[in-house]
């Protein structure tokens, strides 16, 4: 990606530092990562209520304090994680930003880049760039946003929605999918903000925009 | 929504005692919202406490009623949960309360007589004799618990639809209210109560309803979940005023559908 196709919506870039995350991204991004904590710390209270492993989450990083406070809360970040998780998507596909900063993406280059990571030779000179493991991680917790979502309304509507239940194997099925869905959004936040506060400069990008 | 339960005719005074202590305002159900209140996360993110815990709980109770609203429309009259063969049948299949199986209402069938209030034309009291001989099916569906667990169960019974056609039930009132023996209260949708896989349930697996299942009646809802099947049913309104629920009341969704 060349500074000129970058700068073509700031004219003086060569001036002024350039625009990292645009404010649409930097805003759904800050609420997206409010609505994944309240999904989260409220789903782990309603795994709890029935438990599909041999252990629970302990109460004290669950947030309503019982299943009916967490179901509460459940659906009522949903609306927020799905509105704003639509408004995101749309919008990284219309502004083309998906197709600059998401693509191409090969599996050499991911393996090559992987390596490079491991061995700390990855520079981060220019974090408008995606690295091809970025470009893996972010396209990976896209599609485990649409995994988690979907097989959560499976779970909520098996009756309404028993299309959708079926093809995530059914009811049962499709609680073991919402599960696994979120433990790997769970795994990337892991990687994700150890990366972040690694990089911080990275952080002040997606607040500040440059 | 809130109303004082009368005693009627099959409640069991013991439970209802245990269950009335169940409704006062406790501590720490009340404020169900308290966790929230010291949640680290995003207490640091914002650098405050996110909730004052009662508006919190207000503006949750609010959204939940929009999803109330949200399932209604979604909810189709005419789409019928999926149906299982025998061999799917749960076994055993689950015994589930608040209490524990021991101080399940005993119900006598002798003395056992349904009560019908509200909007319909005949408030006659029905004995198990003639609600037997009502038309009946079978049905093998799957109860999902609000828990999260499901277990898939055979019901038969006569559908609601034909029982509230029978009563000469007002059929554009907004709700079918149920009490149960120890106490237990469900308010449906009408829309829901005419579902035709709603059901006046007499039997579990072709045999008569047994204690833990909800002797003598329970109403198999296979369109909303198992806290909205009750169970130990003794009396039926038919009314335009929503009566809340056992645990409707205390935060669970209202809807509650499938």
């Amino acid at each position: 990606m060349s500074a000129i196709s970058t700068s073509d919506t700031e004219p003086r870039a060569q001036v002024r530092p350039k625009t990292i995350h645009p404010l649409w991204v930097r805003v759904t991004h800050w609420i997206n990562a409010v609505a994944i904590v309240l999904m989260m710390l409220s789903g782990w209270q309603i795994y709890n209520a029935s438990p599909l492993f041999p252990f629970t989450f302990s109460p004290s990083i669950t947030i309503g304090g019982w299943l009916a406070g967490a179901l509460l809360w459940h659906f009522a970040a949903m609306w927020l994680f799905v509105i704003n998780g639509l408004v995101y998507v749309v919008l990284g596909i219309l502004t083309g930003r998906f197709r600059r900063k998401l693509f191409p993406i090969s599996p050499r280059a991911v393996i090559s880049d992987a390596v490079a990571a491991l061995s700390f030779r990855l520079t981060h000179d220019d974090l408008s760039v995606y690295n091809a493991v970025q470009k893996l991680l972010y396209l990976g917790v896209i599609f485990a946003g649409f995994v988690v979502a979907l097989s959560g309304l499976a779970i909520w509507k098996p009756v309404q929605l028993q299309t959708l239940t079926a093809i995530f194997g059914g009811y049962d099925t499709a609680r073991y999918v919402h599960f696994f869905a979120m433990t790997s959004i769970a795994a990337f936040l892991l990687i994700h903000v150890s990366l972040a506060l690694l990089v911080p400069k990275s952080l002040r990008a997606m607040i500040a925009g440059r | 929504m809130r109303r004082f339960r009368k005693l009627i005719r099959g409640v069991d005074a013991k439970l209802l005692i245990k269950d009335a202590g169940k409704v006062m305002p406790d501590p720490a159900r009340r404020a169900f919202l308290r966790g929230a209140a010291s949640l680290g996360a995003l207490t640091m993110l914002t650098g405050c406490d996110i909730v004052d815990s009662v508006s919190a709980e207000n503006v949750l109770r609010k959204i939940s009623e929009f999803n109330d609203g949200a399932q209604a429309w979604l909810f189709d009259p005419n789409q019928l949960a999926p149906t299982y063969p025998e061999s799917a049948i749960t076994k055993p299949f689950p015994f589930n309360a608040y209490y524990p199986l021991e101080d399940a209402p005993e119900v006598d069938g002798k003395d056992f007589k349904l009560e019908i209030g509200g909007l319909v034309d005949n408030k006659k009291l029905w004995t198990l004799e003639e609600l037997y001989a009502l038309p009946q099916e079978k049905q093998i569906t799957r109860h999902i618990c609000v828990e999260g667990w499901s277990a898939i169960g055979s019901w038969t019974g006569v559908r609601l639809s034909e029982f509230l056609r029978r009563v000469g039930a007002d059929t554009k009132a907004k709700y079918v209210w149920f009490q149960c023996a120890e106490g237990y209260s469900n308010t449906i949708d009408m829309a829901t109560a005419l579902h035709p896989q709603t059901q006046l349930t007499f039997k579990f697996g072709d045999e008569i309803l047994p204690r833990a299942y909800g002797f003598p009646m329970k109403c198999r809802i296979p369109t909303k979940l198992g806290f909205k099947n009750p169970k130990y049913i003794v009396a039926m309104h038919v009314t335009n005023k929503d009566l809340g629920g056992y645990w409707e009341n205390q935060g669970y969704n209202w809807f509650s559908g499938l």
